[in-house]
C-alpha cells in the first residue's frame, strides 16, 4: 500500500514536471498575452481513422504555423491557439457527444472536424442548438445550409458537375453511355441523382447505375452488369467508398474494363492518399476530380507539400481534404482577427467575404458559407499523382444543387435575415 | 448459352469465396458446434500473412527469383499462422467453454476484437515473431519423446522449449523488422496485396473473361474441399473426429483422447479460416475489419446447408453465389426480356448489390421456416443434442 502511494506520488510529480516543462518550452517560443483553445473533432480510431486523421495533423500544423507567426491578434492582444483534440471514434453518435463536451465543457469558440456526412448530419443538430460553430473540411453532396457551419469542401457543382462534363464532351470516351457505381449511402446517391439529370441535359444516357453496401467487398455482380451494360466501353462514374475502390479496381482491371477497353472511370473519392493504398498500377489512365491536387504547380501549393512533409514525415502526402482542412483554420483565424473578438455571431459575420490565396489558389467565403474555389480535372499517373488536365476559373458554390429535382430554384445566403437557409431565387 | 455460362461461371466464383471462407466455420461450428465469432479475424491473420509474405519475396534478395510463386508458399504460411492461433484460442479460451454456446459466443466475440486491435497497434514484424514462437512452444513438445517431457524434468524442459521459442520469435521479429521496413511500424492502414503478374488479367473463352484471380480462387476451394473431404474419410484421425462429433462420451470411453481430437479439429478449421484469407486478399484489400465482412455470409452458408453436413455448405455457398448474380445482375430481365412489365419492374428493383443481398436474406429467412435445419439435417441420434 504504501509502496504503490510512493510510486504514484513520483509518477505525478514527473508527470507535473513534463507539464511544466512543456508549458515553459511554448512560452519561450514567443510572447503572447493570452491564449484561445479549439477543439479538433475527428475520428483517431475505427475505419475512417486512416483518412480522418490525416486531417488532424494538417489543422495542427496550420495552428502551429499561425502560432509561429505571432497568433491570432485580437484587440491588439496577441492569443496563442491551443487545441484538443476529441476522437469521434467512427462512431455517428459519438461525434454529437463529443461536440456537447467541447462545446459546455471546454468552451471553445470554434470546432474543426467531421468527414463522413453522417458524421456531420448527427452534429448538425447540437450546434444549431447552442448557436455554436462548426467547420467542416470535405467536398460533400450539398443539399444543406447550416447558419452554424462553415463548409470548405467542395459542393457537387464544384466537382462533380465539372467533370461529368469533361467525361461527356472532351474525354477519350466522349460521347459515351454512363454507369454509376457508388457505395450505398447518402453521398453517392445523391451525386449520382444529380449526374442523372446533367447526362439528360447533355443528351448522353445513364445505362445503369449500382450501389454497394458499405463493408462489402463482392463486385461481381455489378462488374456483370457493366459489362452488359457498357459491352464497348464508356464512362463509369466511381463514388466508392475507401477500401471497396481496391477491391472494385483489382476485379475491373482482372475483367478487361480498362482504359485500353475504352472504359474510362471518373472517380470522386480517390485522392492522392487513396491512390498510393489501392497501388497506381490499378488506376493508371483513370482519372479524379478535385480542388487540389498535390501536382499543382504554384509555390503555394509546393510550400505546403513540402511543410507537411517536414512536419509528418518525407513518405507523407497532400490531398484535397486536407487543404481544405488547412484552409479553414486560416480562414477563422482571419475571420477572428476582422470581427475583433472571439465571440461567434461577430466571427460568423466577418468570416463571410474573407479571402485567403490557398494552396489551391484563391478562394472566398460566399453568404451561403461555402468557399468559392478552382476545380481541377486530373487524369491519374504511373507515379500515384495526378497529371492535370483542366482547371476552370473560380466556381461559385451552390449550397442547393440546381441540377437536384428537389432544389432546383433554390439559394441560401446568411447574409440577408430575409433570405435565410434555403430561398427561392 | 454464353449468357448462362457466364452467369453460372460468376455464381461460382461468388460461391467458392463463400464456401473457402465457410469450410473452416463448417467444421469448428458443424462437428464441434462451436459458435466461432473470431473466425473472421483467423482469415484476417491468414490475409495478413500473405501481405508478409509477398514483402518478404519482395525484399529478400535469394527469394526474389521466386516472387511469382509467393502465392503458393502464402496458403502453406497462412494455413499454420491461423491454425496457430486457432490451437491458442482453443487451449485457453474455448476448451473452459465447451457446453456454453452463449458464453463461446461472447468470448469469441471479445477475441476478435482483441485480434483486430492487435494487428492495428502491433507492428507486423513483432506480430509474426509472436506467432513464430507461438508455433514452436505450441508443437514442439510433439517432437520430443515422452519420457523426457515426464515428472520434475519435463516442467523445465517444457519450459526451455517455452524459452527457446521465446528467443526465436524475437530473433524472427527483429530480423523482419531490419529487413523490411514497412513491416516495423504499427498502422491501422489498409494494406494491399498485389497478385504476381500471371495471375492478373483474364483468359477469354467463348466470349467470356474468366478472370485469372477468380478462376485461381476457385482452385483453392475445390483443393481445400477435397483435402478436407479425404481427411474425414480416410484418414484415421478424421475417423476420430467423426467420432467425437457424433457421440463424445462413448469415444472417450473406447480410448479416443477427445482432448486431441478437440485441438485437431479447432486447429484445421482456423487453418482453413487463414487459407480463406489468401483467397480474400487477392479480391480486396487487407485490414483489420476485413474478416468481419466475411462472418454473417459465413454462418449462414452454414446454417442454410445443415449444421455439420459439408455437402449442405457447399451446396449452400453455391446456390447463394449463383442467386447473387442472377438478382444482383438483374439477369433474369436479359433471358426474357419482354415479361410482364410488373414483374419486369420488380425484378429491377431487385437488381443492385444491396437489394439483391436484402433479398437472398428474405429468401434463405423464409426456408429457414419450413426447414429449420437446412437442407441436408443431420439424421440419427445424437447424445449431446
Amino acid at each position: 500500500m504504501k509502496l504503490s502511494k510512493r510510486i504514484f506520488a513520483g509518477l505525478a510529480t514527473a508527470s507535473l514536471a513534463v507539464t511544466v516543462t512543456a508549458c515553459g518550452g511554448s512560452d519561450s517560443s514567443g510572447n503572447f498575452d493570452d491564449t484561445v483553445t479549439v477543439g479538433i473533432l475527428h475520428s483517431l480510431s475505427g475505419t475512417m481513422a486512416i483518412s480522418e486523421s490525416t486531417l488532424v495533423d494538417t489543422e495542427k500544423m496550420a495552428i502551429e504555423e499561425i502560432n509561429a507567426a505571432g497568433g491570432v491578434t485580437v484587440d491588439g492582444k496577441s492569443y496563442k491557439i491551443e487545441y484538443i483534440v476529441e476522437d469521434g471514434a467512427s462512431d455517428w453518435p459519438t461525434f454529437a457527444e463529443k461536440s456537447k463536451k467541447l462545446i459546455d465543457q471546454d468552451g471553445v469558440p470554434v470546432v474543426f472536424g467531421g468527414w463522413t456526412s453522417a458524421s456531420r448530419k448527427a452534429m448538425l443538430p447540437v450546434y444549431e442548438s447552442k448557436d455554436a460553430f462548426l467547420y467542416y473540411p470535405i467536398q460533400y453532396e450539398a443539399q444543406e445550409c447550416s447558419n452554424n457551419i462553415f463548409y470548405t469542401g467542395a459542393t457537387p457543382n464544384q466537382q462533380s458537375e465539372p467533370a461529368t462534363d469533361f467525361m461527356y464532351k472532351r474525354s477519350p470516351a466522349a460521347g459515351g453511355d454512363f454507369f454509376l457505381v457508388g457505395s450505398d449511402y447518402v453521398f453517392p446517391r445523391t451525386s449520382n441523382t444529380i449526374t442523372k439529370a446533367q447526362v439528360k441535359q447533355l443528351g448522353g444516357k445513364v445505362v445503369g447505375e449500382d450501389y454497394l453496401p458499405l463493408g462489402n467487398t463482392e463486385v461481381a455482380p455489378i462488374i456483370s452488369k457493366i459489362k452488359v451494360a457498357l459491352p464497348d466501353g464508356g464512362i463509369i462514374v466511381n463514388t466508392l467508398n475507401g477500401d471497396q475502390n481496391v477491391a472494385f479496381f483489382k476485379q475491373i482491371q482482372d475483367a478487361g474494363i480498362t482504359p485500353s477497353n475504352g472504359y474510362y472511370v471518373m472517380n470522386y473519392s480517390i485522392a492522392e492518399e487513396e491512390i498510393s493504398t489501392i497501388g497506381p498500377e490499378f488506376l493508371e489512365g483513370h482519372y479524379g476530380a478535385w480542388n487540389y491536387m498535390m501536382s499543382i504547380d504554384t509555390p503555394a501549393s509546393k510550400q505546403f507539400a513540402k511543410n507537411f512533409k517536414k512536419r509528418w514525415g518525407s513518405d507523407r502526402v497532400v490531398a484535397d481534404p486536407q487543404e481544405s482542412a488547412y484552409n479553414m483554420v486560416y480562414l477563422w483565424k482571419q475571420a477572428v482577427e476582422d470581427a475583433g473578438t472571439f465571440d461567434d455571431n461577430a466571427v460568423r459575420e466577418a468570416l463571410v467575404g474573407q479571402t485567403f490565396d490557398a494552396p489551391q489558389g484563391p478562394v472566398e467565403v460566399m453568404a451561403n458559407h461555402h468557399l468559392s474555389q478552382t476545380v481541377r480535372i486530373g487524369e491519374i499517373n504511373a507515379e500515384g499523382g495526378f497529371t492535370i488536365l483542366e482547371e476552370t476559373g473560380v466556381v461559385e458554390p451552390q449550397a442547393w444543387n440546381q441540377k437536384h429535382p428537389s432544389s432546383k430554384g433554390y439559394a441560401c445566403d446568411w447574409t440577408d435575415p430575409k433570405k435565410g437557409e434555403k430561398y427561392r431565387m | 448459352m454464353q449468357l448462362f455460362l457466364e452467369s453460372l461461371f460468376n455464381g461460382v466464383a461468388i460461391g467458392s469465396v463463400l464456401l473457402v471462407a465457410a469450410l473452416g466455420l463448417a467444421i469448428v461450428f458443424g462437428l464441434m458446434g462451436v459458435i466461432n465469432l473470431a473466425h473472421g479475424e483467423l482469415m484476417m491473420l491468414g490475409a495478413y500473412s500473405t501481405y508478409i509474405t509477398q514483402l518478404i519475396f519482395k525484399q529478400v534478395s535469394f527469394l526474389k527469383p521466386f516472387y511469382d510463386s509467393y502465392v503458393i508458399v502464402a496458403i502453406g504460411i497462412a494455413f499454420l499462422v491461423s491454425g496457430t492461433v486457432g490451437v491458442l484460442l482453443e487451449r485457453t479460451v474455448i476448451r473452459r467453454l465447451y457446453g456454453s454456446p452463449l458464453e463461446t459466443l461472447l468470448a469469441t466475440w471479445g477475441v476478435s476484437l482483441i485480434l483486430q486491435q492487435f494487428v492495428r497497434s502491433v507492428p507486423l514484424a513483432y506480430a509474426s515473431g509472436l506467432v513464430v514462437a507461438l508455433f514452436l512452444g505450441l508443437f514442439s513438445p510433439l517432437f520430443i519423446s515422452d519420457y523426457l517431457l515426464s515428472g520434475a524434468k519435463g516442467k523445465l524442459i517444457r519450459a526451455c522449449t517455452w524459452g527457446f521459442s521465446a528467443l526465436v520469435g524475437v530473433a524472427t521479429g527483429g530480423i523482419l523488422s531490419s529487413l523490411v521496413s514497412k513491416l516495423s511500424r504499427a498502422s491501422a492502414r489498409n494494406v494491399d496485396v498485389t497478385a504476381p503478374s500471371w495471375m492478373r488479367g483474364g483468359i477469354d473463352f467463348v466470349g467470356i473473361t474468366f478472370p485469372k484471380t477468380r478462376l485461381l480462387i476457385i482452385l483453392i476451394t475445390v483443393i481445400s474441399v477435397l483435402v478436407v473431404i479425404f481427411f474425414l474419410d480416410k484418414t484415421a484421425w478424421g475417423m476420430r473426429i467423426r467420432a467425437v462429433t457424433q457421440n463424445r462420451p462413448m469415444s472417450d470411453c473406447l480410448g479416443i483422447s477427445t482432448e486431441t481430437v478437440d485441438i485437431i479439429t479447432f486447429g484445421i478449421g482456423s487453418g482453413l479460416a487463414g487459407v480463406a484469407g489468401v483467397a480474400v486478399s487477392l479480391l480486396g484489400s487487407v485490414g483489420p475489419n476485413v474478416g468481419g465482412n466475411y462472418i454473417v455470409g459465413c454462418f449462414m452458408v452454414v446454417v442454410l446447408g445443415g449444421v455439420g453436413n459439408l455437402l449442405g455448405t457447399i451446396l449452400a455457398s453455391f446456390s447463394i453465389g449463383i442467386m447473387t448474380d442472377l438478382i444482383g445482375a438483374g439477369r433474369l430481365l436479359t433471358i426474357w426480356p419482354d415479361m410482364p412489365s410488373p414483374i419486369a419492374s420488380t425484378i429491377d428493383f431487385f437488381a443492385t448489390t444491396s437489394m439483391a443481398r436484402v433479398m437472398i436474406f428474405a429468401l434463405i429467412v423464409i426456408f429457414l421456416q419450413f426447414r429449420p435445419t437446412g437442407m441436408f439435417p443431420q439424421k440419427g441420434r445424437m447424445v449431446e443434442s
